[in-house]
């Protein structure tokens, strides 16, 4: 059966492969790492642009997690058969960025298919991200998420709090903990992605530096800030509020938004794209809500930091070939194209005309969710707040999860575990500046 | 891998050895002594040549009853080979494949250990011990040591004590025991991730089945901030997972005893544990050696799966495993330079551990 299977396969592939010469079709391979509906979706992209015309053919594949698929990329970049279009979570931004020959810029690729390609008009706070100090686009943003806060109105209202009014900031966070404590709820709040919305979005959020030079956009040689002060501070305040039984945490990736639809916590922190699954799942009145911010500190809130994943194009292919991987890019970047991605998804739409038309057409008041994170991105970003590229940037934040953890867990203080955390990571930085001099 | 395949091989032939011995001793005594001073002579030799010839079939598809045909084939018909070259030329395919696919890896991952590399490996620098001396001055890889010492013989001790318990007990089954067997050989035919999955669903502190009942009890179960509890949910699912494997030796073990020596035993007044401890168990030790080493082989390189689809290391670093850490490093941080030098630091304690456990170890063991 197996055998039968594998047959059909491969003799489907040779079909594929004569068809495709018999047409003088060039063939686009894209990795992804989409599943369910979003991989659905993906497929649904590819086969929208390949019926919209007749030179060019993208191929999506699943090719596990955004980790699996970036090992399975390096890999095939090292055997010589790279896809042309590889999907890379943000944090692997720097390991593609600093692998000189082995990716090429979105930038180059239009030059070398002789698109337009006008950088302006996409949404500064996700494509600044992806670009370079000089302004070249390095990848084409595909998916963008960004942290938000959720709460539970059911939950509010129960407590004797006005429903439709969030807590702002998170000394009302605190206040709004406690009433829920008072009125007997086992769980306050609890929050997904700890490292990414205390430390790095915290960071953006507050225009504070998350790592020296631009958050690493100046170079090689950044190293990490986040034992500041107000890191501190925030970290400390969670930890006390752990202590209180205000904030419960529940792991470091997902994990916790269950926690939240599941109605045992009342607020919630964490990736915007949590919106669906939210909206799902939960058998009560929520409302997303911008990420809370210390009132106190000058310049809050900026913006947050997004998350996701973009594509990268990679080096060694036939001008043809990159000329079809430009006009694919061109495709995706149509505002009817973006508009659909972002309401159907509730990822940030990457352009701005795609957010205008989505503006325009009512999305917004419809469902208030996704506005919000786009709300939190449509501002002009600063050095401190345009995102984070750094090397080995995977491990960092196991490094950061893991101190966090020895915080909740009472082993060591906020400042302790922070200071050593850049410690450990700067040592990572060192060894990732040596490895791609 | 390299080595867990030799290391297999060289436990199985001793195993194999020995049966053959055992074998001749049932028929002759004098015969047996004479074909052991000849085995132990050519011991070395025949390991060296098995450990090459059959790790690869010994990993790969684990056949022992082919094994053991071509080993008294080899043992006991070699004069029948007249040419020089013949034998050669029959282990030509099988050597090739060894070196492909074992010593090759090996000798690159060596290779490796040296260089400091980007991820694509467009840069590559010669850094002679560097990534060990990092490696060395890093206080969480040598806290990693200890977690691992203490995973790893958790889960060999608990692992086999408790499959032999079951082995025991389904050797007295009389009725219904095929449905018995089977029901305790199905968990390996379970993945590592999804064992760990269905573990750590079982113990989630928000959803898990056994977390609600401990709670209960007055335990407040939460492997997410507690170091013990984390530990104690990878050592769980690494020891069901390998609890099937080991039951099958044992069981086998267990059968091949003659019925004839526990009864002679109990008309002479010994009582069940009597019995066990001094019939059933010395004559497992083979069995059992050969299962502690398979075990800590296993604790030591299969388990980073389990690892990384339940704690991920945490909390904190309180389940970071050795294989688990050269896992996330090469695979997912792709700093192949310091996972290489981490999987060779790794495969010298194995070596180490194996060669211990043969010299002192083995001593107790009654073929």
């Amino acid at each position: 059966m197996k055998l039968q299977t594998k047959l059909a396969w491969a003799s489907a592939a040779v079909l594929m492969s004569l068809a495709g010469s018999a047409h003088a079709v060039t063939e686009i391979s894209w990795w992804h790492s989409m599943t369910g509906a979003l991989g659905d979706r993906v497929t649904g992209l590819a086969e929208q642009f390949n019926k919209s015309q007749n030179e060019y053919k993208v191929t999506a594949v699943y090719k596990g997690s955004y980790d699996e698929a970036l090992a399975a990329g390096i890999a095939a970049f090292r055997a010589g058969n790279a896809p042309h279009i590889l999907q890379v979570f943000e944090v692997g931004t720097a390991t593609m960025m600093y692998a000189k020959g082995a990716v090429k810029p979105v930038s180059e690729v239009m030059k070398v298919a002789g698109e337009k390609f006008d950088t302006s008009g996409y949404v500064a706070a996700v494509a600044g991200y992806y670009t370079s100090p000089k302004g070249e686009m390095l990848s084409f943003p595909f998916n963008s998420s960004t942290t938000v806060f959720y709460y539970n109105k059911d939950m509010f209202a129960k407590a004797g709090m006005d429903a439709n009014k969030a807590p702002a900031t998170w000394q009302e966070v605190v206040a709004a903990a406690a009433r829920l404590k008072a009125s007997g709820e086992k769980c306050a709040y609890t929050t997904g992605w700890q490292t990414w919305v205390h430390l790095e979005s915290f960071s953006a959020w507050h225009n504070v530096e998350f790592a020296s030079k631009g958050n690493g956009f100046g170079g090689l040689d950044a190293r990490l800030t986040f034992n500041s002060p107000l890191h501190v501070r925030h970290i400390e305040n969670l930890e006390n509020w752990a202590k209180q039984g205000y904030f419960t945490y529940a792991g470091r990736k997902n994990e916790p938004e269950a926690k939240f639809y599941s109605g045992e916590c009342g607020m919630l922190t964490s990736s915007s794209s949590a919106y669906g699954n939210v909206a799902k799942n939960a058998k009560f009145k929520f409302a997303v809500a911008p990420l809370p911010y210390y009132s106190d500190v000058k310049g809050a809130p900026q913006n947050t930091i997004i998350g996701g994943a973009s594509l990268w194009s990679m080096n060694g292919k036939k001008t043809e070939e990159y000329k079809g991987v430009a006009k694919f890019y061109k495709f995706l970047s149509q505002p009817e194209v973006q508009a659909k991605w972002h309401q159907e998804t509730g990822y940030l739409p990457i352009t701005n005309a795609a957010y205008e038309m989505t503006k325009k057409s009512g999305f917004y008041e419809k469902t208030p969710g996704p506005g919000v994170a786009v709300q939190q991105m449509i501002v002009k970003t600063t050095d401190k707040s345009r995102g984070i590229r750094l090397g080995s940037f995977v491990q960092i934040r196991t490094i950061m999860d893991e101190e966090l953890e020895s915080v909740w867990s009472g082993k060591k203080s906020a400042k302790a575990a922070l200071d050593n955390a850049v410690l450990r990571g700067n040592e990572l930085l060192d060894r990732f500046e040596k490895a791609n001099k | 891998m390299l080595f867990c395949g030799a290391m297999n091989c060289w436990i199985v032939s001793k195993k194999r050895i020995s049966k053959n011995l055992k074998t001749s001793q049932h028929r002759d005594t004098e015969g047996a002594q004479r074909t052991q001073r000849k085995t132990k002579a050519s011991h070395f030799f025949v390991c060296l040549a098995f450990l090459l010839f059959f790790s690869v079939s010994q990993c790969l598809c684990g056949e022992l009853s082919g094994f053991k045909y071509s080993l008294e084939v080899f043992l006991e018909k070699r004069a029948r080979f007249r040419s020089a070259w013949l034998p050669y030329l029959l282990l030509l395919p099988q050597l090739l494949v060894t070196v492909l696919f074992f010593f090759w890896p090996a000798v690159q991952a060596l290779y490796q250990s040296v260089l400091l590399q980007d991820a694509f490996g467009m840069s590559t620098q010669f850094v002679w011990f560097d990534n060990f001396k990092s490696l060395f001055a890093d206080e969480t890889y040598l806290a990693a040591f200890k977690t691992t010492a203490v995973f790893s013989s958790l889960v060999a001790v608990l692992g086999l004590s408790l499959s032999l318990l079951l082995a025991v007990f389904a050797d007295r089954v009389v009725r219904g025991s095929s449905i018995y067997k089977t029901m305790l050989i199905w968990p390996y035919a379970v993945s590592p991730v999804v064992v760990g999955v269905l573990w750590m669903f079982l113990l989630n502190p928000t959803l898990g089945i056994v977390a609600h009942g401990l709670r209960h009890f007055g335990i407040e179960w939460n492997n997410l901030l507690n170091g013990r509890h984390a530990l104690i949910l990878i050592v769980l699912a690494a020891i069901w997972k390998q609890i099937s494997y080991n039951f099958l030796f044992f069981l086998a073990g267990l059968q091949s005893i003659p019925k004839s020596l526990i009864e002679a035993a109990a008309i002479d007044g010994a009582g069940p544990w009597k019995r066990f401890f001094t019939i059933v168990f010395p004559l497992l030790t083979p069995t059992t050696f050969f299962l502690l080493v398979v075990n800590i082989v296993y604790a030591f390189f299969d388990t980073f799966a389990i690892v990384e689809a339940t704690t991920q290391g945490g909390p904190g670093k309180d389940t970071e495993i050795l294989v688990f850490k050269v896992f996330n490093d090469g695979f997912k941080g792709g700093d192949l330079g310091s996972a290489a030098a981490q999987s060779v630091i790794l495969m010298s304690i194995v070596i180490v551990l194996t060669v211990l456990q043969f010299k002192y170890i083995e001593k107790k063991v009654q073929y």
